[in-house]
């Protein structure tokens, strides 16, 4: 469960990116992020798995209070937020394979239980057949589909994904959310920052609408709601 | 950490030098070009000491005797000057010998000079010829040796040289050539390091992506610092084996083919054998540790997001 209480967030160049935010996320659900560029979702999703500090206000993440961690604890909390990107982010010199194995290596699994789970979730993604290959030699699709076996392979609590179908074609993207869909039908609270109107009006979740750093709108089964 | 951990973290070390091929590379090579001068350097410096300290050790002290000095008393004051710590060696050259060195020294055109002067006219007194063990020490020993002279009743000793001025301005010329030997070879020390680190901080600034990816799947620090310290361990071993191999091989051959032109103005290089282990375990130390300090240093920066 994520919970934010008036959240403020200021750069340092003086760019306030949310104003007072409260939200209540609860376990196992769906929550698009919408609004448009600027508005604050980047910041809205770093707040969540720690990339920045909130100028004010308090986060809390699986009871973690993220705003006041110790640095040392960081790691511990991420690895119950499985974190997807617009660009990938796949270690480039590492095949599929290594990249999930990576992750699991990081919390130090048992090598036995890593080359199970490490398949088990390359099949969930449906590239098996690819586990050998760089990211390179993957197509955009495949990528993201990596990428997510990345996130999910830990059982994290939470998906934080911004953009995850931002440089993929629409045919690619509905693969993609198909695999959310699934991953959230199993009990993984998925939070998507998107600019994808079909997407959104078609798979109906929760809408959480950002404008210039404040929530303007919070909808159980909502709409994209803007034009562009 | 568990053994499995380290394992890992070793293998990914070695594994991470291969699939940074280009950068390992550069990284190996700038090593090589820095360790390599700083190796020249370091050998030219050996050998410049080695030249002073044989200079030095042919400085001498001479005590002339009085001429009625009884054998007896040469022995004694022998004895007591062998006595010395500093002491190494007391050679007595008497007049007679002294007189056929001198001849030898003056060659052909001294016969003649010094032809007047037979076995009974013989000016030269008997005299002690002195080594000290540490060169450095011969203007004290000399003032040691002349205050014997004043506690003996019997007077033995009457002069007692040793280059007196000159020998001091060698050391001082000895000395500064050192010094500065060893001021272009820490001077040089410093800058490879710094050449060194930087290239390492280039190839790693080239990986401050990857490290902030381990860091979002919630790798500790300790977990990323590994495989880099591991890494920069095998760069510099790498670099440092490599400077030591072309070093070596040059040097030796540079040894053998001016064996006799130096030798010829009695110069000897200081043999390979007699300073491998010092200079490799100076350049592989140097090699090891810049390729760690640099890694790990560089990594630092990244590692807080």
């Amino acid at each position: 469960m994520i919970e934010m209480q008036d959240v403020w967030k200021t750069y340092a160049d003086g760019t306030h990116a949310l104003k007072g935010i409260s939200v209540r996320i609860d376990r196992n659900d769906f929550v698009y992020i919408v609004g448009p560029s600027g508005a604050g979702k980047s910041t809205f999703m770093k707040l969540i798995y720690r990339e920045e500090v909130p100028t004010k206000g308090q986060i809390s993440v699986n009871g973690f209070n993220v705003g006041r961690l110790k640095q040392r604890k960081i790691p511990y909390v991420r690895r119950n937020i499985g974190v997807v990107f617009q660009d990938f982010r796949l270690l480039p010199n590492m095949t599929a394979y290594e990249n999930i194995a990576f992750a699991m290596e990081a919390i130090e699994a048992p090598r036995k239980l890593i080359k199970r789970r490490v398949n088990e979730v390359l099949e969930l993604v449906g590239l098996k057949s690819k586990a050998n290959s760089l990211p390179a030699q993957l197509s955009g699709g495949e990528q993201q589909r990596i990428s997510i076996a990345r996130a999910i392979v830990n059982n994290p609590s939470v998906i934080v994904a911004d953009e995850p179908t931002g440089n993929l074609d629409p045919e690619t993207s509905w693969g993609i959310m198909n695999l959310l869909e699934e991953i959230n039908f199993r009990g993984t609270t998925i939070i998507m920052a998107t600019h994808n109107k079909d997407i959104v009006n078609t798979i109906r979740k929760r809408v959480i609408a950002i404008e210039s750093g404040s929530i303007v709108r919070d909808q159980i089964r909502g709409d994209y709601g803007y034009d562009l | 950490m568990t053994f499995r951990t380290i394992i890992r973290h070793f293998r990914e070390g070695f594994k991470n030098v291969l699939r940074n091929g280009w950068m390992s590379f550069a990284s190996v090579s700038s090593i090589v070009i820095s360790l390599f001068i700083l190796g020249v350097f370091l050998l030219l410096s050996l050998n410049i000491n080695a030249l002073a300290g044989q200079v030095e050790s042919q400085v001498q002290i001479q005590v002339y005797l009085e001429p009625n000095t009884t054998v007896e008393q040469r022995d004694q004051l022998n004895t007591q000057i062998g006595n010395m710590p500093e002491v190494s060696k007391v050679q007595v050259v008497t007049k007679e010998e002294g007189m056929k060195l001198f001849r030898e020294n003056l060659g052909d055109d001294g016969k003649e000079l010094l032809s007047g002067y037979t076995e009974d006219t013989n000016p030269l007194p008997d005299t002690l010829v002195v080594d000290v063990v540490e060169p450095t020490t011969i203007p004290d020993v000399a003032k040691k040796i002349e205050a014997l002279k004043q506690t003996t009743t019997d007077k033995v000793i009457s002069k007692v040289k040793y280059g007196e001025g000159t020998v001091e301005k060698m050391f001082k010329v000895t000395n500064t050539i050192r010094n500065g030997g060893l001021i272009v070879v820490a001077g040089l020390a410093i800058t490879s390091m710094f050449l060194i680190s930087n290239t390492i901080k280039v190839t790693i600034f080239a990986r401050r992506r990857e490290i902030s990816i381990m860091k979002l799947v919630g790798a500790t620090n300790h977990f990323i610092r590994w495989p880099f310290f591991i890494e920069g361990a095998v760069i510099g071993l790498l670099g440092s084996g490599v400077t030591i191999g072309l070093l070596f091989a040059g040097y030796d051959r540079l040894v053998k083919l001016t064996q006799v032109e130096l030798g010829l103005m009695l110069i000897k290089l200081v043999p390979l054998p007699e300073i491998y282990l010092s200079v490799g375990g100076v350049i592989l130390g140097l090699g090891v540790m810049i390729g760690v300090w640099g890694s790990t240093v560089s990594i630092r920066k990244f590692l807080k997001v």
